[in-house]
């Protein structure tokens, strides 16, 4: 494959797929029949988005069926596995918070991905809404709720450091994405009676992560389950 | 304790400006504020509305059963969810 | 215009003074309804056995959508290319949304949803028997799309017009978007049938072990059906199953064609005179072991569902709680 890397389609796009992926292992699985519909939709926008955005790049069925691991950009936060709700809604209100906030600023500008984002962050509004009522549930519900929130919103902590890592064409004040970031999703938290995360937002390890490449554990067998069948088919269309 | 406790909601939908809200249906919500967003994941994915209203079913007085089929305008996103959208080739046909 | 025998059994939810007085009204106003080709409302008078057995009809029908999701489910994680993932999680999704149509429908008659989905997960209420086959291969959500919605289609047109209203009315809405189901489903068949050897045979394949569990969907021949002859006169069911079967064939031998699959009978032929398919026996008896509990995937199915809904408890019980605080919340604010 070709290596002009267009390395902000593919981060935003990485972005979206992944997450649009795992939000998809929700089907059939989901705490109550609403959900199944609101999770399905969450990850059709993404799926939207993520199939605009690497089409910028390439042909997306290359970009995502043929790609190795490491020629992934996405944050390493989208591809972490669902656990149970609390870990797939703290998940949710990470991202959404950074989405929306980045859409926001990409869509007021002129550049490339201006059209796209104007579109994306009324979609990501609404993933962003629906992640803090259910924080809100979650958090401010019963006791064994708190503490699944709780626990969750800890656990996926330490990914959000990269998010705030600048991305190569994408002209961001990435300072400023950050304290507006902790300052919506702080009170997100104090609202459903949860603590901020002390903890660092970020992994000890210096190798780098998601936006260089650098993946966590499961992903790769994401992608494995992802990618079999249309690996399995060289050049066959379907 | 089970969803007994998320009580039952009618949905109406407003499908274009200029027309009055219709009764949809109904569905399950803790509270209002879900039950306008589970309306609006459930009711309006092919872009069927513009507004919608939730009231509970318990609050609702009825004299006698007068409720009209809700008409759908097709939504301008997500195409593959009509038919339309898929070539079937010349001669097939009930599909 | 309805006449006054109607009218008066509409306003049963006032209360008459004598019940057996005004019993045989009622049940002349609502066979006269239901004859008239007028629509049973849920506040009308209607006999207790046309209750139950919508009831168990449409519970039947909406487990199949939600149990429906898993076999295709199944396939989500792995479709083969971008376009065709979206397609199938917006059409596991409208199953979902099916299934909340239909319970909102039961709900109309009296009975909750949490009752239906207790028997549903205890085993006292059924679903559609072809769920209980497995999806082996990418194809299998093809044949899906093509044979067993195909099939749900031409069982549920005529249930547009069923007697009872808000049935009749989630059947439309349902029909309207099962129709995108079966086109993707010939359309992703097609694509294999016409791909590369191995796409064909994956396709033929998957016709090969789908096409006879479709025409079970029908139910048993109509001179072993249980209900069918009380559901036809109320006018819940349009058309026996033997009728609609036929129909079903006779729409599949020419799709079957055009997509360069075989229908795996070696029966099936057409009858000039009958001016329909003829077509070979089913096996009656793996139709009765699937419907008993013995097919490949019954104890999967509902596993799978009982543990979603188990391990959902907890976050029903949070919003649960949440909405009682709050409310309690802006209550005591207002009357502050």
């Amino acid at each position: 494959m070709t290596v002009t890397v267009d390395a902000a389609a593919l981060a935003l796009g990485d972005d979206a797929l992944v997450l649009s992926h795992r939000l998809g292992e929700w089907a059939g699985h989901a705490p109550v029949l609403e959900e199944e519909v609101a999770l399905a939709n969450i990850a059709l926008d993404l799926l939207g988005q993520a199939r605009v955005l690497l089409s910028m790049a390439g042909d997306e069925d290359e970009l995502a069926y043929l790609r190795e691991e490491r020629a992934f950009r996405n944050l390493q936060l989208v591809e972490q596995p669902n656990g149970d709700f609390a870990h797939t809604i703290a998940r949710q209100l990470y991202f959404s918070t950074y989405q929306r906030l980045l859409y926001a600023h990409l869509a007021s500008g002129d550049g490339r991905f201006a059209g796209l984002a104007a579109k994306a962050v009324k979609e990501v509004a609404y993933h962003q809404d629906h992640a803090e009522q259910w924080t809100l549930r979650l958090g401010d519900g019963t006791d064994i709720s708190h503490e699944r929130m709780r626990t969750a919103c800890r656990a996926l902590w330490r990914y959000t450091g990269e998010m705030f890592e600048p991305v190569e064409g994408l002209d961001v004040d990435w300072e400023g994405l950050r304290s507006a970031w902790l300052e919506s999703v702080s009170a997100v938290l104090l609202r459903a009676t949860l603590d901020v995360p002390e903890g660092p937002p970020s992994g000890a390890w210096s190798a780098g992560a998601g936006r260089q490449g650098v993946h966590t554990e499961p992903f790769g067998l994401m992608l494995a389950e992802m990618q079999h069948l249309h690996r399995s088919h060289p050049g066959a269309s379907w | 304790m089970t969803t007994n406790d998320w009580p039952l909601w009618e949905v109406f939908v407003r499908s274009r400006r200029g027309l009055s809200h219709t009764h949809a249906g109904s569905l399950h919500a803790p509270d209002a504020e879900l039950a306008l967003r589970n309306a609006r994941d459930l009711y309006t994915r092919r872009g069927e509305g513009v507004s919608l209203w939730v009231v509970p079913s318990s609050a609702i007085t009825a004299s006698s059963p007068d409720e009209k089929d809700p008409f759908f305008e097709p939504a301008a996103d997500k195409p593959y969810r009509h038919p339309t959208f898929y070539e079937i080739p010349e001669g097939v046909q009930h599909l | 215009m309805a006449t006054a025998a109607q009218r008066a059994a509409r306003t049963r939810a006032d209360g008459p003074a004598d019940e057996t007085g005004f019993a045989a009204a009622y049940e002349t106003a609502f066979d006269a309804a239901v004859a008239a080709d007028e629509r049973i409302e849920p506040r009308d008078w209607m006999p207790e056995a046309y209750r139950a057995t919508l009831v168990r009809q449409i519970a039947q029908h909406a487990h199949s959508e939600i149990i429906g999701m898993q076999p295709e489910a199944n396939w989500i994680t792995r479709a083969p290319s971008l376009r065709r993932k979206a397609i199938l999680m917006a059409k596991v999704q409208d199953e979902a949304g099916h299934g909340l149509y239909l319970y909102s429908a039961a709900e109309t008659l009296g009975t909750s949803r949490d009752e239906l989905l207790d028997k549903l997960h205890s085993g006292r209420q059924k679903y559609s028997s072809i769920f209980n086959y497995p999806t082996l291969t990418w194809a299998d959500v093809g044949a899906i799309g093509w044979l067993v919605d195909g099939a749900a289609i031409t069982n549920q047109v005529p249930l547009c017009r069923c007697s009872y209203g808000p049935y009749a009315r989630a059947m439309v809405r349902i029909c309207k978007e099962e129709s995108f189901h079966q086109r993707q489903g010939y359309e992703l068949l097609l694509a294999l049938s016409r791909g590369t050897p191995e796409q064909h045979a994956m396709a033929q394949d998957a016709v090969d072990r789908w096409w006879w569990p479709s025409l079970m969907m029908f139910g048993p021949p109509d001179d072993e059906s249980q209900h069918s002859a009380q559901s036809m006169e109320w006018k819940i069911k349009r058309h026996s199953n033997d009728e609609l079967r036929q129909r079903f064939v006779d729409i599949c031998v020419p799709q079957a064609e055009s997509l360069g699959l075989t229908l795996p009978d070696p029966e099936l032929v057409w009858n000039e005179e009958r001016g329909h398919h003829d077509f070979g026996e089913i096996d009656w008896t793996e139709f009765r072991e699937v419907l008993k509990g013995n097919g490949p995937c019954n104890e999967q199915r509902i596993t799978q569902r009982r543990r979603a809904h188990e391990e959902g408890a907890w976050v029903r019980d949070a919003a649960a709680a949440y909405a009682r605080k709050h409310t309690a919340e802006e209550h005591g604010k207002a009357a502050a």
